[in-house]
């Protein structure tokens, strides 16, 4: 018999029992809870009676309503009813259930993919899930994590369980090395323009080979994270010692004794030697330069040496039919060069891109200079309140604003405008976001998807350019 | 979930065809956190001469006196007898649960849109298809008749008017042992309690870590 991927002991180690249609319930270790999808599921509970089955499994707090600017004055001074109303709902379910949650001002808070994994929340080995689809960026971490929709919030809550198909197994292999100024960003950005955004449908994607070897846990997060984008609901990476280094010494990893033991079985969630993989998608390193999207999906991609398509090579009318409509809505000329296209906003930050290493990069890049004049704001927004606290203690904060960008408050952000932070109709923007959907970012928002270096590198010129270029 | 066995209520007639979930709670309510309180709003269009707006109390706004659930007859109505393709649109769930929370139990009526057939099933509420002209007859007797009754008998799959009428229905029988015993999803699920219990206990002992909490 073949032996078993990474996914199969991650999936077969958790399940509880196959019910008579052939769907299966997982155990789910650990839930994590924001405040958009998680009002109604407790609502859910009350409604019928119920009591969560395990309080001390979820983690929650808020991130997508929050206002990055200073909000020292607390959530009763969010401006947009909805938004203040979510956060507050938030809240008072997790202070009535007993659910531990760092508030809006907790130095803790954060987007929830960047403050869960930072606090060893979510262990290798584990189930996690919550309901937000870039739930895939905790894969990088070993664990099986799923996004999930509001009612399978309340099912989690109410019995720690998940009713759930099994997937099948891709192999995505990236060999080589990356060449310099090419970042994980780039890697996941690639990889959605060879398999398409529909290419991981009904997968769960294993990346492998030598770049996510060699690639920080952080950089790995990054990649998950957009597994998503390529269709598929979970993205994984094996463990190796990157990954027990990172868990060393966390918040709520386990410590001592059970350090040793937790080890010893996490050195075993790597896929066999002989597993066989349903598709296997391979990919040389060396392939991959800077990424910049120009159209409106993450598999509207190109290098940054090459420029936006034209329609006229194009033989399939359905995919003709998807440029031309880009091109209008993006404001773009075929053939025009990448580095032609002129930006109005930046913006660094998200769950994809905000952690210290990406903020790191992206510093390097400002370093000395200044934001362009065409440039009507740049922002940089940290993913957690720690991730800030360490940005700051390294000075990078300083370079940030000597540059001209504006140093913010952790939360989601422009990512999908549901703040304040938002992008006017028809502005272009250098992103290092993961969804450059129509009106994502703002009504008649144009999102380019880059790594945060490619977008540091976007404010200080005011259009694209080759990162390699600059450093 | 609510079980659904035995039911009988007074059955209101909403003589139109297609009405979209639009139309049982129109998009402005939506934005709110809560899946209850939506009753109040439920056909608001249809119901109030103004427009409503979310977080509006209802209590004195102008009813329409048309409308068939605002007439005295059919006050406390928990059966609703509809027309063909009743709740297309969107997949959201807040359509049945509006109906839910005004008080429906039951809608009856010649076809219903998919998504909303099955979400009625997730929040307890019996839809019904019937012939066109069994449909039809209801439409006729409720009109014709004040305080006009149905009772709806799930187990032998019956809707049974005034006068002794049977009039049968098909359910797809593992919907109907949900309705019958008050099992949602949830309700499924914890009836495997054991096996959860059972699971956690084995993994207890081998990733004891995993069972710490989070505090
Ligand atoms: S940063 Fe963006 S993608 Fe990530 S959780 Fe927030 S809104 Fe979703």
């Amino acid at each position: 018999m073949a032996g078993k991927t990474l996914y199969d002991k991650l999936f077969d180690s958790h399940l509880v029992r196959t019910n008579d249609d052939g769907s299966s319930l997982i155990y789910i270790d650990r839930q994590v809870l924001h405040e958009v999808t998680s009002p109604q599921a407790f609502e859910g509970l009350r409604l019928a009676g119920r009591k969560p089955w395990r309080i001390d499994a979820n983690i929650a707090t808020p991130d997508h309503n929050v206002p990055t600017t200073e909000r020292s004055g607390g959530v009763d001074l969010i401006v947009d009813p909805v938004s203040r109303i979510q956060v507050k709902t938030l809240d008072a379910n997790c202070d009535e259930f007993g659910i531990l949650e760092f508030k809006m001002n907790d130095h803790r808070q954060g987007i929830v993919h960047v403050m869960a994994p930072e606090q060893g929340a979510i262990l290798p080995g584990s189930t996690a899930v919550c309901g937000d689809s870039h739930t895939a960026t905790l894969g990088a971490l070993g664990a099986l994590a799923h996004g999930i929709g509001t009612s399978e919030v309340e099912h989690v809550l109410a019995t720690q369980c998940l009713i759930t198909k099994k997937m099948q197994n891709m192999l995505v292999r990236v060999d080589g090395e990356l060449g310099v100024g090419v970042t994980p960003k780039d890697v996941v950005l690639h990889v959605i323009g060879v398999i398409g955004t529909a290419g991981g449908t009904g997968y769960a994607i294993e990346f492998g080979g030598d770049v996510f070897r060699n690639m920080s846990m952080e950089g790995r997060m990054t990649v998950c994270n957009m597994a998503i984008e390529a269709g598929a609901r979970v993205g994984l990476v094996a463990i190796d010692q990157t990954t027990i280094d990172y868990f060393d010494g966390r918040p709520f990893a386990p410590k001592g004794e059970q350090w040793e033991a937790a080890v010893s079985q996490w050195r075993d969630l790597v896929s066999d030697a002989d597993a066989e993989f349903d598709a296997v998608v391979e990919i040389h390193a060396a392939d991959i330069e800077p990424q910049v999207t120009w159209g409106t999906s993450p598999e509207m991609v190109v290098g940054v040496s090459g420029q936006v398509p034209n329609p006229d090579n194009e033989k399939d009318p359905v995919k003709v039919d998807g440029i031309n409509r880009a091109l209008k809505y993006m404001g773009l000329q075929a053939d025009q060069k990448i580095t032609d296209i002129k930006l109005d906003r930046v913006f660094i930050g998200s769950c994809t891109n905000s952690r210290i290493e990406d903020l790191r990069d992206a510093a390097k890049v400002v370093k000395g200079r200044k934001v362009a004049d065409n440039i009507m704001q740049a922002l940089v927004v940290p993913g957690s309140g720690l991730v800030k606290a360490q940005a700051e203690a390294e000075g990078l904060d300083k370079i940030f604003m000597e540059a001209g960008l504006e140093w913010r408050e952790p939360g989601c952000s422009m990512c999908l405008a549901m703040n304040p932070d938002k992008l006017g109709n028809g502005e272009h923007c250098a992103s290092t976001s993961n969804r450059n959907f129509e009106g994502r970012q703002g009504f008649g928002g144009r999102t380019h998807l880059v790594s945060p270096a490619m977008a540091a590198a976007a404010a200080v010129t005011g259009h694209f350019i080759d990162v390699r270029e600059l450093i | 979930m609510n079980k659904f066995v035995l039911h009988t209520g007074i059955a209101a007639p909403l003589d139109r065809a297609n009405v979209d979930t639009d139309m049982i709670i129109p998009k402005q309510f939506l934005k709110s956190i809560k899946r209850s309180g939506f009753g109040k709003n439920l056909f608001d269009e249809l119901r109030y001469l103004d427009e409503g707006q979310p977080d509006q109390s209802c209590e004195g706004r102008p009813l329409n006196p048309e409308f068939v659930l605002n007439q005295p007859r059919y006050q406390g109505a928990s059966i609703l007898l509809a027309r063909e393709n009743f709740g297309c649109g969107s997949s959201r769930e807040h359509a049945p649960w509006a109906l839910d929370d005004y008080g429906f139990r039951c809608v009856i009526a010649p076809s219903f849109a998919e998504i909303f057939y099955n979400n009625c099933f997730k929040n307890g509420l019996l839809p019904i298809v019937l012939h066109d002209e069994k449909v039809d007859q209801l439409f006729k007797e409720s009109a014709a008749t004040d305080g006009y009754q149905l009772s709806i008998d799930l187990e032998r799959q019956l809707v049974i008017t005034p006068s002794g009428e049977e009039m049968a229905f098909s359910i797809d029988g593992f919907r109907k042992h949900c309705l019958l015993n008050g099992l949602d999803d949830i309700g499924l699920t914890l009836q495997h309690s054991d096996d959860i219990r059972a699971y956690e206990e084995k993994r207890r002992q081998q990733a004891p870590w995993l069972f710490d909490a989070i505090k």
